[in-house]
């Protein structure tokens, strides 16, 4: 194809220009914004402009090039923040897939049996409303009493299950929609085929539910990696982005730049995911022929 | 018991049994509130082997509802369905008839191949047979050179030839066409009558073919089925003699015993017996 051509450079173009952008207003409000912030009444709206509150962009990034305790001979900041991105996305993949597997499967009942559909998503929407930080301490209470021979539930396996808790949402909702996306007349061809529901899932209704299925396996990876990073908090998971983020939060005083490196961690962490799902979009493309393009 | 016997135990009655036949079929749609709408009444058809059958008729007539009835999409509510001397239901699973709606229904994310192998491939044909039959109606309906494009690559006659040659995959004893033109240009809807006859002259099937077009319906058939509204009944069968499918070209469009068919089923169509009159009756539509 020709098109792949010139516009991927030109959509990499842009989006380095967004980022450049981006860093531009940060020191423009920087260096022109009062010291104390814009402040409307007693709302502050905007940030106060000190190194403290909004360090410069370029000390942000130089600070990812220095060793992770300013004095120590530690290993450098961007390799501790790659690590835990690294970690961080490992296990937000596994909730992810999860997320997606039991939302599939989900979305198959519900297409199968109506019943199973008006009993079960009222359930799923409403499973959305549970604050994350409320299910957090049950999880990990609950997985630390299972126990099966040599398996023993970790602490990560809970961050996975939070994560694949908000992730299956957007999935069972995107494929019961695609499930059911089929005209009529291709559902009338499959019965005039004397084929059986199973046969009719496999070659019509799956193919026809991947432009459906995939921007919701896109917000399933955007939900699993938010998931992860505020489950690994709320559990008190070590060696992933979430709990760096915290640690390094209780540093600003001191090293205002610091707690900026695992935010940029998570940053690519979430680039890595949509990436990933854009890649399995790709091998895809077969089936999103009625698609207009973006 | 005999061994002389069908699988529903009836005693078979010929070799050749017809190709459809219909007998004292109706279909009622339960709406709310207790008004049913009676969709067809006592209707009575029989289609012989290789006939090509036309149902014609207003909107709300039935005519669909009769094809979906053959094709077991829908169960009549009295009377009964043969197909090939078995039930409409064991011949949809026997796979005795090939079916093409007036949308050509192509999955887009398959070939124009892929799309006209799908019946063999749900019916695990092989590989290689798949191909070679393929290959075989590609050519039939004048499409090899798109073997490879997808559905949406191709014009809306296209398309429709595409789901012909679909339809026709298992080389059906029977086809079944509802309005399979109906969104076509007149250009390309004349192009394609003439394909047609050449097709089933080539295939021997027979053909039920629900239309809103009395001159494609005269210029295809072999008999017009003229249905009348509300409820949907058969008003008049006539028969069309236009000769040899060889024999009908473009030039039959123009021709007398043409127009004089098209006169008769246009009369019947307006509520005249077919040939009872010479001069038309007042026009109530």
């Amino acid at each position: 194809m020709t098109r792949t051509g010139s516009p991927l450079v030109r959509r990499v173009l842009l989006g380095v220009l967004g980022v450049v952008v981006l860093a531009a207003v940060w020191e423009l409000y920087k260096a022109l914004g009062p010291a104390t912030g814009v402040v409307l009444g007693d709302l502050t709206v905007l940030p106060r402009t000190s190194d403290l509150a909004m360090p410069h962009v370029w000390d942000m990034v130089a600070r990812l090039f220095r060793p992770v305790r300013s004095a120590g001979d530690d290993e450098m900041m961007w390799q501790a923040v790659l690590q835990a991105s690294f970690f961080s996305l490992g296990v937000a993949a596994v909730g992810w897939l999860v997320g997606v597997v039991v939302g599939m499967l989900l979305a198959v009942v519900m297409q199968r049996f109506r019943t199973a559909e008006s009993a079960l998503l009222p359930w799923i929407v409403l499973s959305q409303t549970v604050p994350l930080i409320a299910i957090a301490p049950l999880v990990k209470r609950w997985g630390s009493q299972i126990e099966i021979g040599s398996f023993s539930w970790e602490n990560w396996m809970s961050v996975a299950l939070i994560a694949s808790y908000l992730a299956f949402f957007p999935v069972s909702i995107g494929a019961l929609r695609g499930l059911e996306s089929p005209d009529v007349n291709h559902v009338e061809l499959m019965r005039t085929y004397s084929v059986g529901w199973w046969a009719t899932l496999i070659r019509l209704r799956l193919p026809a539910s991947v432009p459906y299925l995939l921007p919701a396996l896109r917000l399933a990876a955007a939900n699993a990696v938010i998931g992860t990073v505020v489950a690994e908090v709320s559990i008190g998971l070590r060696g992933g982005i979430g709990r760096m983020i915290v640690e390094y939060a209780a540093a600003a005083g001191g090293d205002p730049a610091k707690p900026w490196a695992p935010i940029f961690g998570a940053v690519v962490v979430g680039l890595l995911a949509a990436g990933v799902v854009a890649l399995i979009g790709l091998a895809l493309t077969r089936y999103r022929r009625g698609e207009t393009p973006a | 018991m005999s061994t002389e016997t069908s699988a529903q135990g009836q005693p078979i009655a010929s070799t050749h049994p017809a190709a459809v036949s219909v007998a004292g079929v109706s279909k009622v749609f339960a709406a709310r509130k207790g008004a049913d709408v009676t969709a067809l009444e006592a209707v009575d058809l029989t289609i012989a082997p290789g006939e090509f059958v036309s149902l014609i008729g207003p909107s709300g007539c039935g005519k669909s509802t009769l094809l979906r009835l053959i094709a077991d999409l829908d169960s009549p509510t009295s009377g009964s369905i043969e197909v090939f001397g078995k039930t409409a239901r064991q011949a949809r699973i026997d796979q005795a008839y090939g079916i093409a709606f007036q949308q050509a229904g192509l999955l887009p994310w398959r070939t124009v191949r892929a799309n006209i192998e799908l019946p063999l491939e749900l019916h695990k044909v092989g590989k290689a047979d798949r191909a070679a039959r393929s290959s075989e109606l590609l050519a039939l309906v004048g499409l090899l050179d798109f073997a490879d494009k997808y559905p949406d690559q191709l014009s809306g006659g296209m398309q429709q030839r595409v789901a012909i040659a679909r339809s026709l995959a298992e080389s059906p004893g029977l086809l079944l066409m509802d309005e399979p033109f109906g969104a076509l240009d007149e250009m390309t809807r004349e192009r394609m009558q003439t394909e047609l006859v050449r097709i089933c002259a080539e295939t021997g099937a027979a053909v039920v073919f629900v239309t809103h077009s009395i001159p494609e319906a005269v210029f295809l058939s072999n008999r017009v089925v003229v249905m009348s509204p509300r409820p949907g009944r058969i008003r008049d069968v006539i028969a069309v003699d236009l000769g040899r499918a060889e024999g009908r070209d473009e030039g039959l469009r123009e021709a007398d015993s043409f127009f004089e068919a098209v006169v008769a089923v246009r009369e019947s169509l307006h509520g005249e017996p077919a040939g009872a009159s010479a001069v038309r009756g007042v026009d109530q539509r």
